[in-house]
């Protein structure tokens, strides 16, 4: 589904990925771990294509197709999604018209009929129900005066709603309490199918507690230095990166 | 009959205009108004045309306007006139009564002044300075002083007609007022528009009013408006400004409140190529409050000044001024904004903002919020921004699907909405809302058919 050969990309002149490579086939869970300033986040950005990056070298292919030079809005249309470490807060738009403005543009660009006032407001129902968000956030404007947790469960939300491919959530764990990440955790786990994708970008090993990877990724330095299966998330939190960061930078010494 | 006279290029061309039509500006308002215009000309010529050198023009850069030729109507033929065929407003959800004002004088194909069952009387100023001479001499140029200002003098000095309103004590005007203020002309015309609007204590009116233009000439409007709240006297007043991008605006507005009273404006300001809005507001009476919003969505050349002052005059008055604008193209705008809170205003709270967002490099803004505040126990706050789009919002919303042009539109609409939202009546408030959200995808035209809900 996703494959990124060989990726590097700056921001403002300074490299933060620096040769990333990864396959993600449908179906599968990948967890990418690693400590702070390696290009966690960096990464979600430039999958989704946030033009405050530039990407220098490498390829990214999206279900066969080379997406490097997408816009944000089209890779999202082709099945992308991102949940944000910070939800942006956007007074003014109400929930119910961002979630309907975008299910719409994208059936556009799907040549699809824009859904019936009806169909939408079940779907939104549905959804709300699935991924355990009060009636009361969708009523309000987008993430404004929400609570951490309740930002993060918005995304989620939006997930269910868009039906996306892949999934990519950056640190959808952080701030939030173990109810909360339960319940967001719970919400990922009801909307994965065979057909779709999740890659989880966290720091801490917590929330795969919850959402069980099928791989663990170590990002250090803007590379992916060791992939493994879900005990490798437990290793990290036993022993931390360190003895990743000093196998990496001084790749003489075993360990 | 001709209903142009004389073209005014000049200050001394509007002096040699004064004493030739003296005699048919006196018949227009006599009495207590002769006395008025008299001593209101010596003012302007004192005062002129105020400059950019004065303060409050320092942005607002007037002398250009005055130096093109118009004409200047002194009489009104209404013969040429059918506002069936021209104008068909529907307002959706909302039954409004609609009034003229054409060129400034007040039009009705019956008669000249209205006295509705509840005693409610509206209509001509020029006729209710002859039927109730008592009520005009009372309020008339109470409000706005012609010693203080060019403009105010040249009103005064030349006004012979425009919109009058009265709300006797308890009473409450059931429909919205819709006023609609046009300039129709097959030649350049300045107009001298002079707005009177009484609301007694504990009375009560939603008023709505749209400027239009029905050609496409250069019109200059210098147009004053006094307003009177009573004690807990209630009145929302809704400004719709949308004429061609060759005319010139000025329009004042002078409000002053009693106590208990409550008055809002919301000025929207969709085309038209220079505006001028100054909103005065004197808090009169403890427990006074008052909100003045405006929204301006200016492209190409226009040019947009809005200019306030709230002066709290005593104690336990409230006011909140919130200005927004979405300047495009080479659009130039600027907002002088004051808050003056007397000795004796102990326990004022005044707020004022004034946001803006730029969207290309040639679009500019001046702002000045100031605060003069000589009481020791108040809660008083100003604040001004000029900025761009948040490019975080915008690409949030782009990762969901939404395209750029799709996601700029709502992050603008989102910034405007503050001020749409304290519009009181509903059915007005989702037409206005409609109004913008097509001036912002540019599909308003700026022609001269109405497009205020014309067909």
């Amino acid at each position: 589904m996703l494959s990124i050969k060989d990726l590097h990309a700056s921001i403002q002149g300074k490299e933060i990925l620096r040769g990333l490579s990864l396959e993600v086939k449908a179906g599968e869970v990948h967890a990418i771990m690693g400590p702070n300033g390696s290009g966690k986040s960096t990464l979600a950005s430039v999958l989704t294509g946030r033009d405050l990056f530039e990407v220098t070298h490498g390829e990214i292919t999206f279900e066969g197709q080379d997406i490097g030079e997408w816009a944000p809005e089209d890779r999202a249309r082709a099945g992308i999604f991102l949940g944000f470490q910070y939800p942006i807060e956007i007074p003014g738009v109400s929930m119910t018209n961002f979630m309907r403005t975008a299910l719409n543009e994208t059936r556009k660009a799907q040549n699809l009929e824009p859904l019936s006032s009806k169909e939408f407001l079940q779907r939104m129902r549905e959804k709300k129900e699935l991924v355990e968000i009060d009636s009361k956030l969708t009523n309000r404007s987008v993430n404004e005066g929400f609570s951490g947790g309740e930002k993060k469960r918005n995304e989620i939300f939006q997930m269910a709603m868009l039906e996306p491919k892949l999934a990519i959530l950056d640190e959808t764990d952080s701030g939030l309490d173990i109810d909360a990440l339960r319940i967001v955790a719970n919400g990922v786990n009801r909307l994965k199918t065979p057909e779709n994708a999740t890659i989880v970008i966290t720091h801490y090993q917590r929330l795969l507690d919850y959402i069980i990877p099928d791989f663990v990724h170590v990002l250090y330095e803007g590379r992916i230095v060791m992939s493994a299966g879900k005990e490798l998330a437990l290793e990290l939190e036993e022993k931390g990166y360190d003895w990743i960061k000093k196998q990496v930078d001084n790749p003489l010494i075993t360990l | 009959m001709d209903m142009m006279v004389e073209i005014i290029d000049t200050r001394e061309d509007l002096k040699k205009e004064f004493i030739q039509q003296r005699t048919i500006l006196d018949q227009a308002i006599p009495g207590f108004g002769y006395q008025k215009r008299e001593q209101a000309f010596a003012h302007f010529l004192k005062l002129g045309i105020p400059s950019t050198r004065v303060e409050e023009f320092k942005y607002t850069p007037l002398e250009p306007l005055f130096n093109k030729e118009y004409h200047r109507s002194y009489t009104f033929d209404p013969i040429s006139f059918d506002k069936d065929l021209l104008f068909n407003c529907d307002v959706p959800n909302l039954e409004t009564q609609v009034e003229f004002v054409v060129n400034s004088w007040y039009y009705h194909p019956e008669h000249r002044l209205q006295v509705l069952s509840n005693g409610i009387i509206l209509g001509s100023l020029a006729e209710a300075a002859k039927q109730y001479p008592e009520l005009f001499q009372k309020h008339y140029t109470k409000y706005a002083n012609p010693a203080s200002d060019g403009l105010i003098a040249l009103n005064t000095a030349f006004a012979q007609d425009g919109f009058f309103l009265y709300l006797p004590k308890n009473t409450v005007m059931d429909q919205a007022l819709q006023l609609i203020n046009m300039m129709m002309s097959d030649r350049n015309l300045m107009t001298q528009q002079r707005n009177l609007i009484i609301l007694e204590d504990n009375s009560e009116a939603n008023l709505l009013v749209c400027e239009h233009t029905m050609s496409n000439h250069d019109f200059l409007s210098n147009s004053v408006t006094e307003v009177y709240a009573g004690k807990n006297a209630r009145l929302h007043l809704t400004k719709m400004q949308n004429e061609n991008n060759d005319s010139s605006q000025l329009a004042a507005v002078f409000i002053h409140q009693e106590a208990d009273s409550q008055v809002s404006t919301n000025t929207i300001s969709l085309h038209g190529g220079f505006i001028y809005n100054r909103f005065d507001v004197a808090l009169q009476g403890r427990g006074a409050h008052n909100d003045t919003f405006g929204l301006y969505l200016t492209d190409r050349n226009q040019h947009i000044s809005n200019r306030t002052l709230i002066d709290h005059a005593v104690p336990d008055a409230t006011s909140n001024q919130t200005f927004k604008g979405v300047l495009d193209d080479d659009a130039h705008g600027s907002f002088t904004g004051k808050i003056l809170v007397r000795k004796d205003a102990q326990r004022t709270a005044a707020y004022q903002s004034n946001n803006n967002i730029l969207l290309t490099d040639r679009a500019k803004m001046n702002t000045k919020p100031m605060l003069e505040i000589f009481a020791d126990d108040v809660k008083c706050s100003h604040g001004a921004t000029i900025g761009q789009l948040d490019s975080d919002a915008l690409f949030y919303l782009r990762s969901r699907g939404i395209s750029q042009k799709e996601a700029r539109l709502l992050l603008m609409y989102a910034f405007t909405y503050e001020v749409i939202a304290a519009i009181p009546v509903e059915g007005l408030r989702l037409r206005v809302e409609e109004l913008v959200s097509k001036r912002l995808r540019g599909e308003l035209s700026r022609c001269n058919d109405c497009t205020n809900g014309c067909r």
